[in-house]
């Protein structure tokens, strides 16, 4: 249900044009993946897809983007709604600096859910879902800070799952994190694709071609080449696409 | 701050002498220098305590802190009770806290939160450059504006009362509050906002939720050093209100603060006399306050740094 579609997306951050004219249509569930040269404007483009632009005093949108056909940047859209729907996932992990159990129930809590036994729930399905009940589930009360790095993301992963999101955004989520936690969140993407829309955005070009069904490349604040992942960096129909994915380019 | 930073600096040396030994002459000279200071701390100590020992000798411990009256100068029933100058330096300090730190923390939510970018960038150095104006100058409009304004609006005959000084001192300490404050709440990471407001959270619900939890400490610490900034505090008492070492909670009495109690009376006492001994008594006491307060702060500061590690 839940299909992004951009619509000529331009974003500048006072005079400098961060995007241009981005026309995309991603498909609702399975992984998209963005990639590009560093400051093409991966970030900026995700980040517009949860208004989360809207608190850099600088930046300014124009264009369209519509989810389940409506316009997030429509007049009279609420912003903080906006974000209610979509989850999204930071390049370091940054849990609260509260407990475990207080990261997952700290959304649920601010949206109206008061009831102990629910927000219980809540934290328990969150964090099954992000494939780390097991390790912490007998010290909920203890400190996020006392997760180890691959932790602590998968721990931001539940927390953004906890506002039930149809749709999640990732911001290259494992630049902190060493191999094994690596793979782990990658193993975790590959369970969320079924239920969820992942957008993720990434510098590693192999773990693109190892998760996404879908990728896109970015150049310059340009949308270059988007399609299958397989397509794509096997016969790629730009030749920016071509010279990035074979490293010819930054 | 000044004493947290140079036992600070002290301990970090001392460590290095003790466990690593000396990494050349730049180290032996910053350890030196260190040394030094801490040891005025010391010798300030010692030479508090030396002082008093013939006071509390004299007049014994439990009367000189608890006594209820303090006639230094009386002829026919001297007496040496520390409790009135004690509750007058509380009084005061409480009046100005109770002023000082809802309109404190409200100028740092202000300034740290919601004011633009710009107005922060102008307010800030004006806020900071208030705490670095002489406490004389204060005084002087205490004593000579507000102290009218204060017996307007209570109607009062004069307004050189406990809440004249009160007011006074809490504007000296709201820029430092403030100022400390707002460095606690800006060191928030700006990525646990984001995750706040990635969730759905608005504005409020991020500071009162997220950020102020998370700078708690550090407010706490702010609050700690500028009520110390006002029991300390000399000049500007002086000036706002009548120094009578009257036993009492009542704002629009006069009293006598410890301060200005040896400031006043170390003129006119006797060298070597017991007066003297005793006003070196309620600087040990004042010294004791400042050292607990210092240190109540320095631990709840370190927590903080622990926080984000
Ligand atoms: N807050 C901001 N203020 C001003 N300019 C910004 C801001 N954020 C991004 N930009 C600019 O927008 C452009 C795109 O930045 P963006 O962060 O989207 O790049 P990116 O592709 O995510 O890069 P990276 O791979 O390094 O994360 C860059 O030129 C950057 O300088
Ligand atoms: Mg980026």
């Amino acid at each position: 249900m839940s299909s992004i579609e951009v619509n000529n997306l331009n974003v500048w951050f006072d005079d400098k044009q961060a995007l241009k004219g981005v026309n995309m249509t991603i498909p609702e569930k399975g992984i998209t993946a963005i990639i590009g040269p560093s400051g093409c404007g991966k970030s900026t483009f995700i980040r517009s897809i949860n208004r989360m632009n809207d608190i850099i005093p600088s930046c300014r949108v124009q264009g369209q983007i519509l989810v389940d056909g409506k316009d997030l940047y429509g007049p009279g859209v609420d912003v903080t709604q906006v974000r209610k729907n979509i989850g999204m996932v930071f390049q370091r992990p940054n849990p609260f600096p509260k407990s475990i159990y207080e990261n997952i129930a700290y959304a649920p809590r601010i949206h109206g859910t008061r009831d102990k036994k629910k927000l219980g729930e809540i934290v328990e399905r969150c964090l099954r879902r992000a494939a780390l009940w097991d390790e912490v589930k007998d010290r909920l009360d203890k400190s996020a800070y006392d997760l180890s790095g691959g932790q602590q993301q998968r721990l931001c992963i539940a927390r953004a799952l906890s506002i039930d999101p149809e749709i999640v955004l990732f911001d290259e989520p494992c630049s902190a994190l060493d191999p094994i936690a690596t793979a782990k969140i990658e193993d975790l993407l590959e369970e969320l694709k079924d239920d969820y829309t992942v957008v993720i955005v990434t510098h590693n070009m192999q773990q693109a071609a190892r998760v996404a069904d879908r990728t896109a490349f970015f150049y310059l604040g340009e949308l270059i080449e988007f399609g299958d992942t397989s397509q794509l960096f096997e016969r790629p129909e730009n030749e920016l696409t071509e010279n990035y994915i074979t490293g010819r380019m930054g | 701050m000044k004493l947290i930073n140079r036992t600070g600096a002290f301990g970090r040396a001392a460590a290095r002498v003790g466990f690593k030994g000396f990494d050349g002459a730049p180290h032996l000279i910053l350890f030196i220098i260190t040394l030094i200071s801490a040891s005025v701390l010391v010798a300030v100590a010692a030479f508090l305590i030396f002082g008093s020992l013939q006071a509390f000798n004299v007049i014994g411990p439990v009367e000189l802190l608890f006594g209820e009256s303090w006639r230094p100068t009386s002829f026919f029933n001297q007496a040496f009770g520390m409790l009135p100058l004690m509750v007058g330096t509380f009084l005061v300090s409480f009046l100005a806290s109770i002023i000082a730190i809802p309109i404190g923390l409200g100028c740092t939510i202000y300034l740290a939160e919601i004011a633009h970018p710009r107005i922060r960038a102008f307010l800030k150095p004006a806020i900071e450059l208030l705490a670095g104006i002489p406490s004389v100058v204060y005084g002087l409009f205490a004593m000579l504006i507000l102290q009218g304004w204060v017996a307007q609006v209570f109607g009062l005959q004069h307004g050189y009362v406990a809440l004249n000084g009160g007011i006074i001192l809490a504007v000296m300490m709201i820029p430092i509050m403030v100022s400390l404050a707002e460095d606690a709440i800006s060191a928030v990471p700006r990525e646990l906002r984001e995750a706040s407001y990635a969730l759905g959270a608005t504005r409020w619900e991020t500071m009162r939720s997220v950020v102020l939890p998370a700078a708690m400490s550090g407010i706490l610490a702010a609050i700690i050093l500028s009520i110390m900034r006002a029991v300390g505090e000399t000049m500007a008492v002086l000036m706002a209100f009548n120094q009578t070492p009257i036993l009492t909670l009542d704002p629009f009495s006069g009293v006598q603060t410890m301060t200005a109690t040896i400031a006043i009376e170390m003129g006119e006492a006797a060298v070597g006399g017991l007066h003297y001994s005793a006003l070196f008594a309620v600087g040990v006491v004042l010294f004791v306050i400042t050292l607990l307060m210092n240190t109540i702060a320095n631990r709840i500061m370190s927590r903080y740094a622990e926080a984000y590690r």
